[in-house]
Order: C-alpha cells, then sequence, then structure tokens
C-alpha cells in the first residue's frame, strides 16, 4: 500500500505545481490571448456547442461562453495541447461487428488518398479454442510512446492532454518510429498523396493530420484534436453505428460514445474487465478496450465486410 | 643513394591507370549513373519506386547501410590494434585497409540519407537534434568515425608525400599536390616525435569510436521491440560480423591490387597466410555470437520469436539463411583451415564469398523482422506482406557499392598502396642516416 499512497502525495503536489504554474502563465500571457482567442470568437459566436457535464449530461452552451473558459485556462499551442485535459478512449470489443464505418469515415475525413489506413479492424483469435473477434486498432497514444522516444528530430511528440502527434514539417522520414512502434498504427507517405487542391493549399497544423499529407513523411491517427476543440467526438466515435467507440478525458472520469452516451470511465473498466494491448511491454496506452464476452454481435456477420488485403472507401483521386 | 631504395619507390609510387583500368573505372562511373538516374525518380517521385511499404519499412538501403558501417570497421582493427599490439607484418596492408575504411564510412553515411523520406531536410538532425535518440548518436559517432579515419589515412602519408614529390618530375601537376599535401615534411627529429605521437594516439582513439559505430548501429535495431532485433546480443554480434566482412574486403582488395600491380613482393603469400588465420578466427568468434543469436531463442520458442526463426530457418528466407551461414561462414572456416586453404588464389575466392554473403546476412537481420509485427498484417494490399527490392532499388544500392569501389580506385590510383616510408624503415633499407636526412 505504501508505494501507492507515495504515489498519490506525489500526483497531487505535481498537479498543485501544475495549476499554480497555468495560473501565472494565464496572468502573464492575458494581452497575447485575448488576441489569439479574439479571432476564433468572431468565427463562432454565433453558435452553439454541446458540453458534457461531469455526470455525463449533454448541454447545448453558447460556443464564447466555452472559449471564455478556455481564455482562463492557457493560450493553446499544438505542441503542448489543451490543458489540463487528458484524453482516453475505450474500445468495447463485444459490440464490433466490423462494420468499417470507423475506418470509413477516419480515411475520408482526413483525406486518405493511399492504401494505408490509419484505422483498422483486425480479425483477432487469441488461441485456437477460443473464439474470433474483430478489434479495430488506431494509434495507442501512449503515455511512455516508443515512436516519441527515438524520433531523432522531435518531430513526433507527446502533448500534456496526452495526444500522441506529428509534425510533417520537421519529420525527417527516417521511419524509425514506424520500426518502434509496437501497434504497427504508422503509415507513410511513399508518394505524393494527391488530395486535390482544397487540402492540399490548406494551413497546416499538426492537430490535423492529414491536411496536408506530405510526400515522405509519416502520418498516424491524431485522436481527432480538430473535433476536440470543436466540442465534438472524433470521426470514428460518431461515425460507429454500434457504439463500439467512447471517447473522454480521464480526469473527468467520463467517456462518451457516438450515441452521446456516457459512461463513468472508473466504474466501466472495472465493471467490464478493461485492458490495454500489449501492457507487458510498458507503453500505457491511452486506448482502453472491454474483452469480447457477452457479446451483443455476430462475429460471422462482419465476415462479409471482411477484406484481408484492402482498406475500405478510398475516396476517388479527382 | 641505394639501389634497393630506389627500386622499391619505383615499385611503390602510384602508377597510371592501364587500359584495364579505364574501363573498370568507366564501368563504375557507369553504374553510379544509372543510380543517380534511380535516385532522380526516387527524388521526383517518392520512395513509392522502392519495394518498401509500411510493413517492410526498412529494405536494403538499410541493409546496405549496416553493410558499409561493418566493412568500415577494418581499419581500426588491422591499423589501430595491430600497430598497438606491435604487430609489424601487417604494415603492407594498413594503408589498404585504411582506404577501405574511408571509402566504406563515407558511403555509409550517403547510403543513410539515401533511405530518408525528405532528404531536404538533413539538417533537421543538427537543428532539432535530441539526444534520447539512436540515429542522434549514429550521425555522432558515425562523424568522428569519418574525420579520424581520415585522419588515420593522412597522417602517415606525409613522409610518402614528400618522398613522392622528389621522385616524380618537378614541374608535373601531381607533384605540386603532393608536396602541398606533405605539409613540408623533412623528416627532422621534431617532425618525426608529433608524427609518431598523433599516430599513437589516433590507434588509441580509433578503437571505442571503431567499437562504438556498430554497436551504435545494432542499438537502431535493438532499441525496438521486434522480435529477432529484440537481443541484448546485438552489439557484440555486429561488431563480430563487421570484423569478419572488413577482414574479407582487405583480403580480396589486397589480392586484386597484387595481382595488377605485381607487388608479390611486398604483399607476400605470408601476408596471405596470416590474414586467412584472423579471419578464421574472427569467423569462429561471428558464428558463436550466431550461435547464441539463434539458438537460444529457439529452446525458447515464444510466440513471437518462433515465427521468425521458422521463416529463417525453414520458411521464406530459408534458401538465403544456410548459403549464408554455410556459404560465408561454416565452409570458409573448413577451407582456411587447411594451410593451402590459405594461398592468394584460394583465399580470394573465399574471401569474396564470404564478403558477399555477409552482405546478404544484414539483408537478413533487417528484412524477415519487418514481416512479423506484433498484430496481424491486414488491410493493407497483399504485395505488402513482402518485400523485393524494385529494380531501381537495386540501381541505387548497386551505385553505391560502385561509388565505394571507385574512391578505392581513385585513392589506389593517387596514393601509394603500401605505406613507403613505413615499409623503408622496417625492413632497414636506409640504415645510412645521411640518406635519411636528405628525405
Amino acid at each position: 500500500m505504501e508505494p501507492e499512497k507515495d504515489n498519490q502525495q506525489k500526483s497531487r503536489r505535481t498537479f498543485v505545481e501544475q495549476g499554480l504554474k497555468y495560473g501565472l502563465l494565464t496572468v502573464a500571457s492575458g494581452a497575447l490571448l485575448a488576441k489569439v482567442f479574439g479571432k476564433s470568437e468572431s468565427l463562432d459566436s454565433e453558435k452553439t456547442i454541446e458540453v458534457m457535464s461531469t455526470d455525463g449530461t449533454l448541454m447545448q452552451v453558447p460556443a464564447s461562453a466555452v472559449e471564455h473558459a478556455h481564455e482562463k485556462e492557457s493560450a493553446y499551442n499544438p505542441r503542448e495541447g489543451f490543458p489540463n485535459r487528458k484524453f482516453v478512449m475505450v474500445v468495447d470489443l463485444a459490440k464490433c461487428r466490423n462494420a468499417k464505418k470507423c475506418q470509413s469515415s477516419c480515411n475520408k475525413n482526413h483525406y486518405i488518398t493511399g492504401e494505408n489506413a490509419w484505422i483498422k479492424i483486425y480479425k483477432m483469435q487469441d488461441s485456437e479454442k477460443s473464439a474470433p473477434y474483430w478489434q479495430p486498432t488506431l494509434c495507442q497514444h501512449c503515455d511512455e510512446p516508443a515512436c516519441v522516444k527515438v524520433c531523432p528530430v522531435d518531430a513526433t511528440f507527446k502533448r500534456r492532454d496526452g495526444i500522441v502527434l506529428i509534425d510533417n514539417n520537421r519529420c525527417i522520414g527516417c521511419r524509425f518510429c514506424m520500426a518502434a512502434c509496437p501497434y504497427s498504427v504508422r503509415v507513410f507517405n511513399w508518394s505524393d498523396p494527391w488530395q486535390g487542391d482544397t487540402v492540399e493549399q490548406s494551413e497546416y497544423t499538426p492537430d490535423y493530420a492529414g491536411v496536408p499529407s506530405q510526400k515522405g513523411t509519416v502520418d498516424k491517427c491524431d485522436f481527432c484534436p480538430h473535433m476536440i476543440d470543436k466540442g465534438e467526438l472524433p470521426h470514428c466515435v460518431s461515425a460507429c453505428p454500434n457504439d463500439v467507440f467512447s471517447f473522454g478525458d480521464m480526469y473527468e472520469d467520463t467517456v462518451t460514445n457516438g450515441s452521446g452516451q456516457s459512461f463513468k470511465l472508473s466504474k466501466l473498466l472495472k465493471d467490464r474487465a478493461g485492458y490495454r494491448l500489449m501492457e507487458s511491454l510498458g507503453t500505457e496506452p491511452s486506448v482502453y478496450y472491454l474483452p469480447p464476452s457477452d457479446r451483443i454481435v455476430d462475429f460471422e456477420e462482419g465476415l462479409q465486410n471482411y477484406t484481408e488485403f484492402q482498406s475500405v472507401d478510398k475516396p476517388q483521386v479527382p | 643513394m641505394n639501389t634497393a631504395y630506389e627500386k622499391m619507390i619505383n615499385d611503390l609510387a602510384p602508377k597510371k591507370f592501364s587500359w584495364k583500368g579505364n574501363v573498370w573505372v568507366a564501368f563504375l562511373v557507369l553504374i553510379i549513373l544509372t543510380g543517380i538516374y534511380s535516385y532522380v525518380q526516387q527524388l521526383k517521385y517518392g520512395l513509392v519506386i522502392t519495394g518498401m511499404r509500411d510493413y517492410a519499412l526498412w529494405g536494403i538501403y538499410i541493409s546496405n547501410f549496416v553493410f558499409f558501417v561493418a566493412v568500415s570497421l577494418v581499419g581500426s582493427l588491422i591499423t589501430a590494434i595491430l600497430r598497438l599490439s606491435d604487430v609489424h607484418w601487417s604494415t603492407p596492408l594498413t594503408r589498404i585497409a585504411e582506404i577501405i575504411a574511408v571509402a566504406a564510412i563515407i558511403m555509409a553515411g550517403i547510403a543513410i540519407i539515401i533511405d530518408m523520406g525528405r532528404p531536404d531536410r538533413v539538417l533537421n538532425l543538427f537543428v532539432h537534434g535530441r539526444l534520447q535518440s539512436p540515429i542522434i548518436w549514429d550521425v555522432i559517432v558515425i562523424s568522428t568515425y569519418l574525420v579520424l579515419s581520415i585522419l588515420f589515412l593522412y597522417f602517415p602519408l606525409l613522409p610518402d608525400f614528400t618522398i613522392l614529390s622528389k621522385y616524380f618530375d618537378k614541374n608535373a601537376r601531381l607533384t605540386k599536390w603532393y608536396r602541398m599535401l606533405s605539409l613540408n615534411w623533412t623528416g627532422n627529429e621534431k617532425q618525426t616525435k608529433i608524427y609518431s605521437r598523433s599516430i599513437k594516439v589516433l590507434s588509441v582513439l580509433i578503437i571505442p569510436v571503431a567499437f562504438a559505430i556498430h554497436t551504435v548501429t545494432a542499438w537502431l535495431f535493438e532499441t525496438t521491440y521486434r522480435p529477432g532485433w529484440d537481443s541484448t546480443n546485438f552489439g557484440p554480434y555486429f561488431v563480430a560480423g563487421a570484423f569478419v566482412a572488413g577482414s574479407s574486403a582487405v583480403i580480396v582488395v589486397m589480392y586484386v591490387l597484387r595481382k595488377t600491380y605485381n607487388l608479390e613482393n611486398y604483399i607476400t603469400d605470408h601476408h596471405f597466410n596470416l590474414m586467412g588465420k584472423i579471419l578464421v578466427m574472427l569467423s569462429l568468434l561471428y558464428l558463436y555470437f550466431n550461435i547464441n543469436e539463434y539458438l537460444m531463442p529457439v529452446y525458447k520458442s515464444t510466440e513471437e520469436e518462433a515465427t521468425h526463426l521458422r521463416s529463417l530457418f525453414t520458411g521464406e528466407y530459408a534458401w538465403l539463411f544456410w548459403v549464408v551461414i554455410i556459404g560465408g561462414l561454416v565452409l570458409p572456416v573448413i577451407v582456411m583451415l587447411f594451410r593451402s586453404g590459405r594461398k592468394p588464389l584460394p583465399l580470394f575466392i573465399v574471401s569474396l564469398a564470404v564478403m558477399v554473403c555477409a552482405w546478404w546476412k544484414r539483408y537478413l537481420i533487417v528484412i524477415p523482422t519487418l514481416s512479423h509485427p506484433f498484430l496481424p498484417i491486414e488491410g493493407v494490399p497483399e504485395t505488402w506482406r513482402h518485400y523485393s527490392p524494385t529494380w531501381m532499388e537495386w540501381a541505387i544500392t548497386a551505385a553505391t557499392l560502385a561509388s565505394a569501389l571507385l574512391i578505392i580506385t581513385l585513392l589506389v590510383r593517387f596514393l601509394p598502396i603500401i605505406p613507403i616510408h613505413e615499409t623503408v624503415e622496417e625492413r632497414g633499407l636506409l640504415a645510412d642516416q645521411s640518406v635519411n636526412k636528405s628525405l
């Protein structure tokens, strides 16, 4: 028990320290913030935004109010992430029937033109006599990311909010991160992505991966910070017809699925015996899996969608 | 001056290429041009022109890089380790070994840039370099080794340059170069003192750096979780393999040079005999590390290791694996254990086999591991499961090998292949001090 207590104290201390740091930062950079958020406010002031309270109910709030709350916390920096957040995902394997909507939505919204989807649904079977199941696999956004560790130029980085991103303007294309990742989630732009003029001319930011993609650099699932920023769920989460995915904030201890149902994260993981992929490697993923027991879908059903060697719904190159 | 000395300079001074030499250079240039054409295509269209894809994410560019790093280690073995242990028979081979080391380490640097998706951003390694990344360690040790190797080639050349500038026609353009490069070497006491001291310091410095370049290269693989790379044996295993590859390269080059320039008086059968013995010892050492590397995982046969090893022993790569192990390691050792197997021609053939197998050995280290990731390979085109290099990839790789040979050839054209000054001293040809001063 002792070490655990110690840990708790330590994390509380860091929490307090961080709080102080952010407080100071806010005071110091107030003027700058007004400038940064002044711009986005003019865009969003007419809209309302759906926000989730700690007990999981959703409410409509004017966008300006949300912006205001952010403003008090800290400046947004793509390398630092959203302050005081820690994003997690839960994937319920009992619900997946390989509908592949997550994949097609991800491909479409990130303008993936290659053969390499960022989210893959594997046909898994742990041992000969146990039942097969479908396993959607995306970047695990590890807390001890093997990819970030080996990057020679700090192109791929871990943010405070738990998200692992890639700065495609800096990546040298050595592919060491791809070799290091045990989950095989990273893909490479072997040729020019040809995403069409609109995408190719968009202003690049690491928090909207794929817009645009760059030849000779690495891409992967970005946990959709561009959606989080709008107060929406990542594309795969909302596209899933079976509510396989839930996404949320570990500090709030809440995750929400595509239908808008919210769950207490700690309770969900306890009740359903959640686990993470390859825990033994010590990578500390941010994606939890719920075992495929008491399934509400038939495994066989997914077989009709199963194409071993093809990623789905490639958008047509104009 | 005594005639033995003059004859020696006559024998050892660089000579113009014969027609064979010119054809050889033209041949190399042709290969390099094909490679440059392919590389331009790669720059234009991206790495899509290679056989690499998301799973086989590294290919022959990387295994070729590992091969170059391996070969370059021999410079430290022949010149530094043997020199420090006061072994003199190897003196005529030191220049050859150092020339090979310099050529190989230059090409190692270029090979790794060829593999990069964004070679235009190579400077990011210096601007944004992270010391935590094994790639940065590699950048540091390889550039250090390059500088040390060039110095190690250059310092013993200083007296030779003076000798050559006196030997050749006073007004020839080459003479001027030799005079300039000799840095006014006269052989006086002060110069000799600095000279022998610097060489001693370099000999000591280059050994840890040489071990570092290949150990760090091993760590590029070892720092990942992948079965087949996740091995604590990798550092020494790579270093041992590097000495095998490098020594066989020295034997091959010394055989060819001896034949071309009639150097039988300097590179004798005795040298082949001893190099053969060294290669046997190194091969046995490498075999020992191979046993550690392959047999211990077989004993345990965890699922992931077993899948990987099955592909090597009986599966997709079995043919290549056994040719490399038996043809490139076991058979050569058996042949070289016989005295007649260490005669120049048999040893040349054996070394050539060892060297070719050493190249393919790196292929077997890099590629099979990548085709067995932890999660299944699904949702990508079937061709992505297997790696087969494209012709352009081969052309580029062949061009790097040809460039290394071209560097060696050009250095051989302009530098004395056998260190003149050191050989003179060792043979005591200039016991007469007055002649020594006249140098």
